[in-house]
């Protein structure tokens, strides 16, 4: 009896390792996208000449462990930095989140505008309405997590809801950023 | 010890109560009436323009004019408020020519002429930036009551904080109304079509 449980027990270790190298190995990401889901990331068009940009999503942590966001990087910008935003009577702060975003475990995180962001700085080119940018952010338990980002328009507020008033949901595509169309 | 202690306390008291009343004086003086608003906002300036010109509040007398202050590698809140602002412009109609439309910045060291020319570019081309030496933009802020602040980052650059409301003036240079960020398109409209009303005639 002691030999047959010895047997399974051998058979689930070699199941299990082999799980574990058939996940690992190359393809780690698919391991962190079980983790950490990036749902609906998108950016807004800078002007001509803008030196900075600003990503938006939402981060959802599918674990029972918190998480943090702790950096990212992209091809288009010099750096990227985790920012928040607020206005605070009638004055415009924004700061470097020190220490990495957190993501509570079970829970999600929006990055949205007037709240959490990932600064691009250093801008390669500016960022046009219509296309999109590679962006890779890194968590310190779920590792690196590349996507891509679809550029929206200037007024944009994400999604297709967003804030009444702003008229930034009916600019659909600006085209170039050279010149935008307005109503 | 206890006579001390209660010393310190006395002159802490003292010194909260002259804390409070400078703070009183001072927003009392900002709401002396002028012409037909706050008379202690604004004042005389000379700055560039983003075509390279000298510029001068005189440029911009004779017309009300809307001010706001930002600068261009601003992520969010500027070129939101440059595109609010250029939404408006559009929706005054004939309107829109009655009044200036100035951007000024707060981060001259990073904001030139051309730079800011760039930028405009993308916005309402009634809208224009005005750039100087730090002095020279340190003296139209506080004559515009307008805080900024330089924050340094982890990458050794730097972010501004800023105030975000834009300053309607009135032909005369005295101010009128703030629109404040994100206000909605029924609201500065009407706040800006109230100003384009007061313009000269002639």
């Amino acid at each position: 009896m002691r030999t047959l449980s010895q047997l399974v027990f051998m058979a689930a270790l070699i199941g299990a390792a082999s799980a574990a190298f058939a996940q690992g190995g190359d393809n780690a990401k698919i391991n962190v996208e079980q983790k950490i889901t990036v749902q609906e990331p998108w950016a807004r068009a800078t002007p001509a000449g803008a030196m900075s940009g600003a990503a938006y999503m939402t981060l959802a942590n599918k674990t029972s462990t918190a998480d943090r966001l702790t950096g990212a990087s992209s091809d288009v910008a010099v750096k990227v930095q985790i920012h928040e935003m607020k206005v605070v009577n009638g004055v415009m702060q924004m700061r470097e989140v020190t220490g990495g975003l957190a993501i509570p475990a079970g829970g999600s995180v929006t990055l949205k505008p007037g709240s959490y962001h990932v600064m691009l700085t250093g801008l390669k080119k500016p960022l046009v309405a219509g296309q999109s940018i590679p962006l890779t952010l890194t968590f310190a338990k779920a590792g690196n997590i590349s996507v891509t980002v679809p550029v929206q328009a200037m007024g944009a507020t994400g999604g297709n809801g967003g804030m009444s008033g702003m008229g930034g949901a009916q600019q659909d595509k600006g085209g170039g950023m050279g010149k935008m169309e307005m109503k | 010890m206890q006579a001390r202690q209660w010393v310190i306390t006395v002159m802490a008291g003292v010194a909260g109560f002259a804390v409070a009343a400078v703070a009183i004086a001072f927003a009392v003086t900002a709401r002396q009436p002028g012409h037909s608003g706050i008379a202690s906002i604004g004042g005389p300036f000379t700055l560039v323009d983003d075509a390279g010109a000298q510029v001068t509040d005189k440029t911009l007398a004779g017309k009300p004019y809307a001010i706001y202050f930002g600068y261009t590698y601003c992520p969010e809140v500027c070129p939101t408020t440059l595109f609010d602002l250029s939404r408006w412009i559009k929706k005054l109609g004939p309107d829109a020519d009655k009044l200036n439309y100035v951007f000024v910045t707060v981060d001259p060291e990073r904001d030139t002429a051309k730079l800011m020319h760039a930028y405009l570019s993308s916005f309402d081309k009634h809208i224009r930036g005005f750039t100087g030496t730090p002095a020279q933009i340190a003296k139209i802020a506080s004559e515009y009551r307008v805080y900024y602040k330089k924050i340094p980052t982890s990458d050794g650059s730097y972010v501004m904080d800023h105030s975000s409301m834009i300053y309607l003036m009135d032909a005369r240079e005295n101010f009128d109304a703030i629109i404040p960020y994100q206000e909605n398109d029924a609201s500065a409209v009407a706040k800006l079509k109230s100003l384009a009303s007061q313009a000269p005639t002639s």
